[in-house]
């Protein structure tokens, strides 16, 4: 038996650890340690309420737009105000933006490199003129720093990495093919970005969110420079992000079986009309095979194996939680959530799910003719791969969908319903980030923030366990996975990075405030 | 393959680099920058941050992120982007410290927690966490530079913001300057996040001249900070003609809904994010994220008109603008 650490785990948003036993060439035991605290919450308390928008966006730098958005949609409850059509479209557009911009950025800058094998561009002999010289740096750094002994790493930040024989994909072609696709990848993201900059003035950290829309006003020329961005982005996700995730899969079928896990939760997406009811991806939480309602009233966070001394198996919103740095027993700063007492996954498999058993068309399209490529059922998709092919199902069909929002805005019109800040109010503020279910909830006071609470994605599935000791979602993922060197544990690696972690986001206080519990909750 | 004249001037922010850098000098930097074994190492370590610098890093239009990782420097570490996983990557750094190498570039993003080490914990040495104050205090010893990327690392930022019951802060966290004590070797960089010519220029800068960019009392580059927003707002003619919006969305100068600009030092109206918006130019204002008092600004706060009190509008000096702001306090739509 051997105990291994992860420690980091880079290649994710922030200060992610992993500790796994390993018995007989598989992961027996895991736990999952979130290592940075800042403590948004308490810092919040006391601002104006318009400032939260701007300060939980600093929550994370990969996904700010959902919290925005969030922090938005809560504070337009608090406020009783709607956004107009306009700003319901331009969010979605932002919104929407970034989910490609963190879709693409997860395969092929923090997940590729578990698959492809970037020494293989040493053996470039096409005519690719950015191949061709990111082989030449390879070789100059290679040669050169053999020489010199102060140096401290040559190729980085590339190498060096896990090393074992059958790591990596050995088809040269394949290979070089990926990393082209690799560094033009650098090039997409960036558009996506200039997409989420044209209508929310920058990113990351959008200037332009405020209760009731945006601030932008969609001019003409801002939806001509967002559809030439979109065009390009489309072409990459149609013509080659999907079928790398296929290339993938196919080198890798047997991650279709590692990193299992069954529930899942989604709070839904993209407001289709003005309704603000009907989602473009669905909500739903998927228990024992099947889609109920979403109650978030159903949510309760255990603290027994994290760093808060306060109390435990309670409503979010009804716990009184302080920091303990040093306190026994306790292994990481992530709280365990629970979904009627159960561990829940969150992300675009859970979107992907809800939406399937919902009958949502497009989606079940997509899914089965995946499924038929592969001869695989649909329990085939509760895996590593799985959550792959979710993110790029997600992907092409936003894509698609996002010109019909395009098409409904409202030229030159008012990009936003005005407000005033009133004396007391309560909102909840539920979305989806690119990597799962967001919840923001605030009470207003003396025209002041009295108390605010972040609910966030990954504090779901890579939590720890909860008071009964039921492992979280990774934890209990990991169990079960191949490790062929324990000094070399890619494969763990590959199981964590499935679910594209974002720890600054997972981590944080929340406050206790009984006043917020009596809040209706969906 | 090396940079090109136009690239460089552009990085480097237009004119005033036209003058600082004569063609002799790119020429003889475009070998310098040609010679791996002269390339910069550079080690990025994130501490209490958001990732928001690093993606923003990645949203550099010319030259691309691809040309700057392969091309002009050695990035040894940097936890997003690197190949390598647990003690892989932790002995890069780990080694970095031992060999005493004395010509990287040390980058941090993020503050750094005080009150606990486990607050902040990166990587494991000898079976134990390793607190990211030491990490920052043993790569500073023997960095050339010390880049701080970002209003985190740089001021504190909104990590390092105060509790306002208390005045306090959660887990101390602390600028770069604060946990060395000598801010000789720091060049702040700040913005929240800082836009990615800032920070691929200023390492250019220090590639290239061998030198520290000129800096202002807050150790900033000048050439990017050393203007107002306001200065070169979009909107300047708008503010000279005295119009203002009255709410998000209305045409004019924004300083009645809380724009920074005129306290703000800051280039982005004129280099615009990803090329293609502006916080002044989307309508939003500025939110002063490059500035040290960021997010508190007192009990301002960001928005500051909205909760302001009494004596605080009567202290604000413009009579048109202190009517304005009392309008809006008295019944009326508070900024909207």
């Amino acid at each position: 038996m051997a105990r291994v650490y992860l420690d980091p785990i880079t290649r994710i948003e922030g200060h992610l650890s992993i500790e796994i036993e390993v018995q007989n060439g598989r992961v027996t035991d895991a736990w999952s340690k979130g290592d940075m605290f800042r403590g948004f919450e308490k810092i919040l308390k006391g601002r104006n309420p318009v400032d939260a928008n701007q300060i939980t966006q600093r929550i994370c730098g990969v996904c700010p737009v959902s919290h925005g958005l969030a922090s938005s949609k809560c504070l337009d409850a608090a406020f009783k105000i709607r956004p107009n059509k306009n700003g319901r479209l331009l969010r979605n557009l932002v919104l929407g933006a970034n989910f490609l911009q963190s879709h693409i950025i997860h395969f092929y800058h923090l997940c590729a490199l578990d698959y492809v094998d970037i020494k293989a561009i040493l053996e470039y002999n096409g005519g690719d003129d950015k191949l061709l010289s990111v082989r030449d740096w390879v070789k100059n750094e290679v040669q050169i720093k053999a020489n010199r002994p102060d140096a401290i790493t040559a190729g980085g930040p590339f190498l060096p990495r896990y090393e074992g024989n059958d790591f990596y994909i050995k088809d040269k072609n394949l290979n070089w093919a990926a990393i082209a696709h690799y560094l033009q990848a650098f090039d997409i993201r960036m558009k996506a970005h200039k997409m989420v900059a044209t209508f929310g003035g920058r990113a990351p950290h959008l200037i332009g969110l405020v209760p009731g829309g945006v601030t932008q006003v969609p001019t003409g020329a801002k939806i001509r420079e967002y559809k030439k961005n979109l065009r390009e982005v489309e072409k990459f996700v149609n013509e080659v992000y999907i079928n790398d995730v296929i290339a993938v899969a196919r080198a890798y079928r047997n991650y279709f079986g590692i990193g299992k896990f069954m529930n899942q939760l989604s709070y839904g997406v993209f407001e289709d009309d003005d309704t603000l009811n009907k989602f473009f991806l669905q909500r739903g939480a998927y228990l024992n095979g099947r889609v109920e309602q979403l109650n978030t009233a159903l949510i309760k966070e255990h603290v027994q194996y994290s760093r808060y001394s306060s109390g435990s198996n309670l409503h979010p919103l009804q716990g009184a939680t302080e920091p303990n740095p040093r306190k026994g027993g306790a292994y990481t700063w992530l709280k365990a959530p629970r979904y009627k007492d159960q561990a829940m996954e969150v992300g675009p498999l859970a979107r992907v799910v809800a939406s399937y058993l919902s009958n949502n068309e497009p989606v079940k399209s997509e899914v089965n003719a995946l499924l038929k490529m592969f001869s695989a059922d649909i329990s085939a998709v509760f895996s590593v791969l799985g959550r792959h092919a979710a993110r790029a199902i997600e992907s092409k069909l936003i894509c698609k969908h996002i010109w019909n929002w395009l098409d409904e805005l409202e030229v030159d019109k008012p990009p936003r319903n005005s407000y005033d800040i009133p004396e007391r109010g309560e909102g909840e503020g539920l979305v989806e980030a690119p990597r799962g279910a967001l919840g923001h909830w605030i009470v207003v006071k003396d025209r002041k923030i009295e108390n605010y609470q972040a609910v966030v994605p990954t504090t779901w599935f890579c939590g720890p366990r909860d008071d009964r000791g039921v492992k979280g979602p990774v934890e209990q993922a990991l169990i079960g996975t191949p490790i062929s060197d324990v000094n070399n544990p890619l494969e763990a690696a590959r199981v964590v990075r499935s679910f594209d972690p974002c720890i600054a986001c997972a981590v944080h206080v929340v406050e206790g405030d009984r006043r917020i519990s009596s809040m209706k909750i969906l | 393959m090396a940079i090109s004249r136009r690239e460089f001037l552009k990085i480097m922010g237009g004119t005033t680099a036209a003058i600082a850098f004569p063609g002799v000098i790119i020429q003889g930097c475009k070998r310098a920058l040609e010679r791996a074994s002269a390339r910069t190492p550079v080690i990025w370590i994130q501490a209490q941050s958001c990732s928001g610098c690093s993606v923003s890093l990645l949203n550099s239009l010319d030259p691309d992120i691809a040309t700057v990782v392969t091309q002009y420097i050695s990035l040894n570490f940097h936890q997003t982007l690197m190949g390598g996983t647990g003690h892989v990557a932790i002995n890069v750094i780990d080694e970095a410290v031992k060999k005493a190498r004395n010509d990287y570039v040390l980058v941090v993003e993020g503050s750094i927690p005080t009150k606990d080490d486990m607050y902040c914990t990166l990587g494991m040495l000898n079976g134990h966490h390793v607190g990211v104050k030491k990490w920052v205090t043993d790569l500073a010893r023997n960095a050339k530079v010390v880049l701080t990327a970002g209003t985190c690392s740089a001021f504190g930022g909104i990590p390092a913001a105060e509790i306002r019951a208390n005045g306090d802060n959660p887990t101390g966290a602390k600028s770069v300057a604060e946990i060395l004590g000598d801010n000789s070797k720091i060049i702040n960089i700040p913005g929240c996040p800082p836009h990615p010519d800032w920070m691929i220029g200023t390492i250019m800068h220090l590639i290239l001249k061998g030198t520290m960019p000129e800096l202002d009392e807050h150790r900033r580059p000048k050439m990017y900070y050393g203007k107002t927003v306001h200065e070169q707002c979009e909107h300047l003619s708008a503010y000279k003609r005295g119009i203002f919006a009255q709410k998000w969305g209305d045409p004019g100068c924004l300083y009645k809904l809380g724009c920074l600009g005129m306290d703000t030092g800051c280039d982005i109206p004129r280099r615009k994010w990803v090329g293609v918006n502006s916080c002044t130019g989307s309508g939003s204002g500025c939110i002063g994220c490059t500035e040290k008092p960021f997010p508190d600004y007192g009990n301002r706060g960001i928005y500051k008109h909205l909760t302001a009190s009494l004596d605080e509008i009567n202290r604000i000096e413009n009579a048109e603008i202190r009517q304005a702001v009392l309008n809006l306090r008295n019944g009326g739509s508070i900024n909207g």
